[in-house]
């Protein structure tokens, strides 16, 4: 596809300029009396041959001109005084014609008005190649071209830039409609993406989204989570690195999720949403593909786990006993925001006789003890994923979230006789100590709360995390609507 | 030139989603000093007497002590399916290819 540089189109300083169509029965119809306009330039967008009998006849099916004279409907007629438009018609009027063109008895025989047609730059069929060739220059990529023989879905498998799954050929058209997502500009650097450190402009980032599937809507969620997820807070660096299993997951807030139809209710962090599905991808194929971070290279997880793909949800604020996640984490309320985390794969926490909140909470707190493992303490991140049917008996309780992290940090001291090296007859844990004082499982604020999922089933979930705080990775939040 | 819908050439233009520090075009691999301890195969793409000119190599091959794998494509005419190119880049570690007419 043409984005090089193009021949600028000229036309006559002063005069009259038509722009017609023979597709146009307008055009058509008027075709005796353009020939009958002294001095008249016409530029023709599909037939070359067209309008007979006049002297001034130009090509214009690379629409070039059209383009330049911003052409909307075909016939147009344009004025030029000293190179400066002085006027435009559109359409057949035999009046506005004579009083325009200032020649008398214009078209004998033909009606008095017919409206134009839609001018070929209109056309669904072009629209694509106008776009890369007005807009294409704001592109700074590297092109690549896949050859005419090659199959394109294999060809960017060969290429590395994919995750194991399919991803959406990049064209100029494709990213050009993605960065139509957002107000920021193609070459404003986002984030500088680990391991490799580079540089994430906008318009890399919108590549990576249209290779995971995004629709433009999404770019901003993907932005900010980019955003996040390269802090040092965040350490992506690290949780990449580590032969620990988890990745990057991403908790949304606020009106986008709606706005840009995420998913927060049955099956919230499964498959099936497109938002959710490929907002995580994005933010994964950024740091494949820019940051160079790659199973087996950099990525030195043993195990690792399905959601490393791409992990993102949203969080049912609506249907929520507690406030939105964000909003305990600052944002402020009816923002939107993104919370990145460290995130192993999602475990149910089933509980379906617990209907005092006390002895529900006792059941969470097992589960998230079997982070990482049951015998140690103070290392790992977690998060809980309240469901709605779980959800109904802190909020008849009324509990806030606090008031269920007060209750969880309790619950979660560990004794130092069940979790010291050898107990239980298992080597792992931590080495005896004379003091006997109870040992908390998480650092503070090393598990979040959040609440989503469907109306029917008593069970929550815990998703691990990794090593938290300044020697691992922490949550961050970071609003969208700056890069909207 | 018209405005079309499909490109000149057939082929399709992407965008590079990476930080652009590998080289946009595959390089091919250095040749090897020597072929010895190497597995060698050669591969006739059944052009005619492109035979002839393997058997031949195969014969001089031999008396430097380097025996070979033979490999043919199943027709000059079309690119080499993909399960012979797999079978060559996982028993060999060299691969002659002769084009005779």
């Amino acid at each position: 596809m043409p984005t090089e540089e193009r021949e600028t189109v000229t036309w006559p300083a002063d005069g009259l300029v038509a722009v017609v169509k023979q597709d146009c029965p307008t055009c058509r119809l008027v075709e005796p009396v353009l020939a009958g306009l002294p001095g008249l330039t016409v530029f023709t967008q599909d037939d070359p041959a067209f309008p007979a009998g006049v002297a001034d006849r130009r090509d214009d099916t690379d629409l070039d001109a059209s383009l330049a004279l911003d052409i909307e409907t075909v016939p147009t007629l344009v004025r030029f005084a000293g190179g400066v438009e002085q006027g435009r018609i559109v359409g057949w009027s035999r009046a506005q014609w004579a009083e325009f063109t200032g020649v008398a008895d214009l078209g004998e025989g033909l009606p008095e008005y017919r409206p134009g047609c839609g001018s070929r730059t209109q056309d669904p069929d072009v629209a694509e190649e106008i776009l890369v060739r007005t807009r294409g220059g704001s592109l700074r990529a590297r092109r690549l071209e896949i050859a005419a023989l090659e199959d394109e879905a294999e060809a960017l498998f060969d290429r590395g830039f994919t995750d194991g799954l399919p991803v959406v050929a990049p064209t100029p058209a494709r990213v050009l409609r993605m960065l139509e997502g957002t107000s920021r500009k193609p070459d404003e650097v986002v984030a500088v993406v680990p391991p490799n450190l580079a540089e994430a402009t906008v318009e890399k980032v919108a590549i990576n989204a249209v290779l995971a599937g995004c629709r433009p809507e999404y770019l901003p969620v993907v932005l900010a989570a980019v955003e996040a997820a390269c802090t040092d807070e965040f350490n992506a660096h690290g949780l990449l690195a580590t032969t620990w299993g988890a990745g990057p997951a991403i908790v949304v807030n606020g009106p986008i999720r709606g706005e840009i139809g995420m998913n927060w209710a049955g099956n919230a962090l499964g498959q099936g949403n497109r938002a959710n599905s490929t907002i995580g991808r994005a933010l994964q194929l950024v740091i494949r593909n820019v940051g160079g971070g790659r199973p087996q290279e950099v990525d030195r997880a043993a195990l690792g786990h399905p959601g490393k793909v791409g992990f993102c949800f949203a969080e049912d604020e609506e249907g929520s006993p507690f406030e939105p996640l964000a909003q305990s984490r600052g944002v402020p309320a009816g923002r939107s925001a993104v919370t990145v985390f460290a995130a192993e794969g999602p475990r149910g926490l089933a509980d379906q006789i617990s209907r005092a909140p006390e002895s529900l909470a006792r059941s969470l707190a097992q589960g998230l003890r079997s982070v990482c493992h049951w015998k140690l303490p103070g290392g790992f991140d977690a998060s809980l994923v309240l469901s709605p049917e779980h959800g109904r008996t802190f909020r008849e309780a009324g509990w806030d979230r606090a008031r269920l992290h007060r209750e969880l940090d309790e619950l979660l001291l560990l004794d130092r006789a069940e979790i010291t090296r050898g107990a239980g007859g298992i080597d792992e844990g931590v080495p005896a100590r004379a003091s006997d004082r109870p040992v908390p499982k998480f650092r503070p604020g090393g598990y979040m709360i959040m609440y989503a999922g469907g109306g029917a089933g008593m069970f929550s979930a815990v998703i691990g995390g990794w090593a938290g705080g300044p020697g691992g990775s922490a949550p961050v939040t970071r609003e969208v609507d700056p890069w909207r | 030139m018209a405005v079309s819908p499909a490109g000149a050439t057939g082929s399709l233009v992407i965008l590079d989603p990476t930080d652009e520090s590998a080289p946009d075009a595959r390089t091919a691999l250095e040749r090897p000093a020597s072929l010895d301890g190497l597995r060698v195969g050669l591969l006739d793409i059944s052009k005619a007497r492109g035979d002839v000119f393997l058997d031949r190599l195969a014969e001089l091959l031999a008396e430097r002590g380097i025996t070979v794998r033979r490999y043919a494509k199943p027709t000059f005419t079309k690119p080499m399916p993909p399960d012979l190119r797999r079978e060559i880049t996982t028993e060999c570690d060299v691969v002659i290819e002769a084009l005779a007419d």
